[in-house]
């Protein structure tokens, strides 16, 4: 055996990589799953190009000067045809030619017939020879980074980070002790910070794998932005995953059974998907409780992962929500080598 | 293989006074031991009599409310980490990780000690070459006992704790096991036991505490101990001759002989207690050589602890 073999920290490394890979549900939940959903979501919230509106006008001059316009696509038809049309929202507009002039029949309290309004009438205004008095032009951008998927792949993978987390820790701490197996390791000379620390790095080793395979996933399938330093992406991960450590931890530091912990884990984290922001932004939460749902470590999390991909800002920036990331590592892991069981 | 320190002359455990109560119950009430090195110490007695409890507290895994306690001339308060790595211990009911392999698990346990035997070395003594590549879910009751006596020696420990080393074995594997720690005896090891089999007891260990509520109710030999009963010997023993592999003795013949108290035959072994061991067995080897017969097997044992158990509280061990 070579020193590294001989090396308990190591040893209680590659233990905890070893039942990871060993448990093949595991593998599925930490990296499969999110790029599922990812995908998934994907789909359901994809972009579509700006829709081309439909409507009717009473005249083929009119048709004509309408279907001049990319934005539109006009049908000609009589105006008691066309208003039966209008109201089944086949169309969204009927164009209708008057001795003085023309007449827009429409829903104002359509957003989309609105705009065929103001689409319609520009034409037609055009076609009649008026000329803009100011020159403009379009500048089109596609933004990437406003479109859902991109809100939603920094809060699939802040969940992501704190479920592998907690599970990793808390499940394998309480089945050692249920098993009598920390019993056991405490009767050696085990260092008992050695045991906790196992879990801590393996833990980040895997959040390397875990993060690039779900970030790459959505970096080359959706195109989904990395407005700000990767290396500091990387130490928001890093610093969210210790922090949801040291809650698994402080969840599995008492419980005696399986059960007990699952219990507790599901009391810790369910509050946390549904306020946090994950899918929808924790804004939208009354302002009563906005402080409370401002001070969990997933909202932070998740606050600060969106603050660094899609509007790039540095860690400086952020500084709150780092600050209440340290605060829930260095809180719960001070409480839980205090009250930690080791038999 | 000893290390050099002080009062190496010394018992290898000492128990003072030795009190620890959980609630309301006193598990373990003013307890004097003294264990001398080399020697095979058991703690004997029903299920609730205290022994768990009592080796916990010898292998620092649970405090005692008062007493002292000293092991190699150390104490918990003080030399702790030392004496992680000069003991090795049992549970009872450990269970190591599933998906690990008898290597990686004994791997993992020798990292914690700064000396000890090779993985290799463990995997022999503890004869699990065959599984030495299986995950500890595919061992027999008997191989993960043993997998976790090997985990106990990695360290190459001066004192052992065995805590129920045999409880829910089958006969086949207690004995496979027994052979283990008689190795280990003769290694010149300290090794302490508790166990609720009489057997296991008298087979293994040198002297013997028999446990009741928290308190050592008889201590010696198991002979000693046994002989407070009025001790007697039984002798087994089966005969071939010719083509019958297990012949009967005349009865009559073994039944003459002084000291033999009596006789009964299951299955060809016959079994006699006798009360002058030393001079009744040359007569029963006599007589098997004048009627032409050979030994198949011959043993002697003395009288169970059992009964040393019954006398003392009235009850049978295993009732509890």
């Amino acid at each position: 055996m070579n020193s590294l073999e001989l090396s308990s920290l190591y040893q209680l490394t590659v233990v905890r990589f070893r039942l990871l890979f060993r448990e093949p549900e595991a593998i599925f939940w930490i990296f499969i799953f999110p790029i599922l959903l990812a995908v998934g979501l994907g789909i359901a919230f994809r972009n579509r190009p700006a829709d081309v509106l439909q409507v009717g006008a009473t005249t083929t001059q009119l048709t004509q000067a309408l279907n001049a316009d990319k934005g539109l696509t006009a049908t000609t038809m009589d105006e008691a045809a066309g208003t039966q049309v209008l109201a089944t929202g086949s169309i969204l507009l009927l164009a209708i030619q008057r001795p003085e002039g023309v007449a827009y029949k429409f829903d104002d309290t359509n957003p989309d017939a609105r705009t065929a309004r103001l689409l319609v009438d520009r034409a037609i205004q055009t076609a009649a020879g008026r000329s803009d008095a100011v020159r403009a032009e379009n500048e089109l951008v596609h933004e990437t980074g406003a479109r859902y998927v991109d809100f939603v792949v920094p809060g699939l993978l802040g969940m992501n980070l704190m479920g592998s987390a907690m599970w990793g820790l808390g499940f394998s701490i309480v089945e050692a002790r249920q098993k009598k197996l920390l019993k056991r390791l405490v009767a050696s000379p085990m260092p008992r910070w050695q045991y906790l620390a196992s879990f801590l790095l393996s833990r980040l080793a895997m959040l390397v794998v875990e993060v690039a395979v779900f970030l790459g996933f959505a970096r080359v399938a959706f195109g989904v932005p990395f407005r700000g330093s990767l290396v500091q992406l990387g130490l928001l991960c890093v610093l969210t995953s210790l922090a949801f450590s040291a809650l698994g931890l402080l969840v599995a530091s008492r419980a005696k059974t399986m059960e007990a912990a699952s219990g507790l884990m599901n009391l810790v984290m369910l509050p946390m998907w549904i306020l946090s922001g994950v899918f929808f932004s924790a804004t939208r939460f009354p302002v009563a409780i906005q402080p409370l749902v401002r001070a969990l470590p997933l909202t932070a999390a998740i606050d600060a992962l969106r603050g660094n991909m899609l509007q790039g800002m540095n860690i400086g920036q952020m500084i709150a929500r780092v600050g209440i990331l340290l605060a829930w590592f260095v809180l719960p892991f001070a409480v839980s080598l205090r009250i930690f069981r080791w038999r | 293989m000893m290390n050099g320190t002080k009062k190496a002359d010394g018992p290898s455990l000492l128990l003072r006074g030795v009190r620890k109560a959980f609630a309301d119950v006193k598990a373990v009430d003013g307890l004097d031991l003294e264990v001398a090195r080399g020697e095979c110490f058991g703690l004997l007695g029903p299920n609730g009599a205290g022994k768990t409890t009592t080796i916990e507290i010898c292998e620092g895994l649970t405090t005692p409310d008062a007493g002292t306690v000293e092991l190699l001339g150390l104490n918990w308060r003080t030399g702790a980490s030392e004496l992680r790595q000069r003991i090795g211990v049992q549970l009872q009911e450990t269970q190591f990780p599933d998906k690990l392999t008898v290597e990686e698990t004994l791997r993992l346990f020798r990292s914690f000690f700064k000396r000890g035997i090779s993985v290799d070395e463990s995997i022999e003594t503890a004869q699990l070459e065959e599984k030495r590549r299986s995950r500890v879910v595919g061992l027999s009751g008997g191989q993960k006992q043993r997998l976790a006596m090997a985990c106990a020696l990695v360290g190459d420990p001066e004192l052992l704790f065995l805590d129920e080393p045999t409880t829910g074995l089958d006969p086949q594997a207690r004995r496979h096991l027994w052979d283990l720690v008689d190795r280990l005896k003769q290694a010149g090891r300290t090794i302490i036991l508790t166990t609720h089999y009489m057997e296991e007891a008298e087979r293994l260990c040198d002297r013997v505490a028999i446990m009741d509520h928290g308190r050592v109710i008889a201590l010696g030999t198991p002979q000693q101990l046994i002989a407070t009963v009025g001790g007697e010997d039984i002798v087994e023993f089966a005969v071939a001759s010719g083509e019958t592999s297990r012949a009967v003795v005349n009865a009559a013949l073994l039944k003459a002989i002084p000291g033999v108290q009596s006789l009964d035959v299951d299955e060809g072994l016959h079994r006699l207690s006798v009360s002058e061991l030393h001079t009744a067995v040359p007569r029963i080897f006599a007589v098997l050589r004048e009627q032409g017969l050979h030994l198949s097997e011959f043993r002697t044992h003395s009288a169970s602890l059992e009964d040393v158990f019954v006398r003392l509280t009235g009850r049978n061990l295993r009732d509890e």
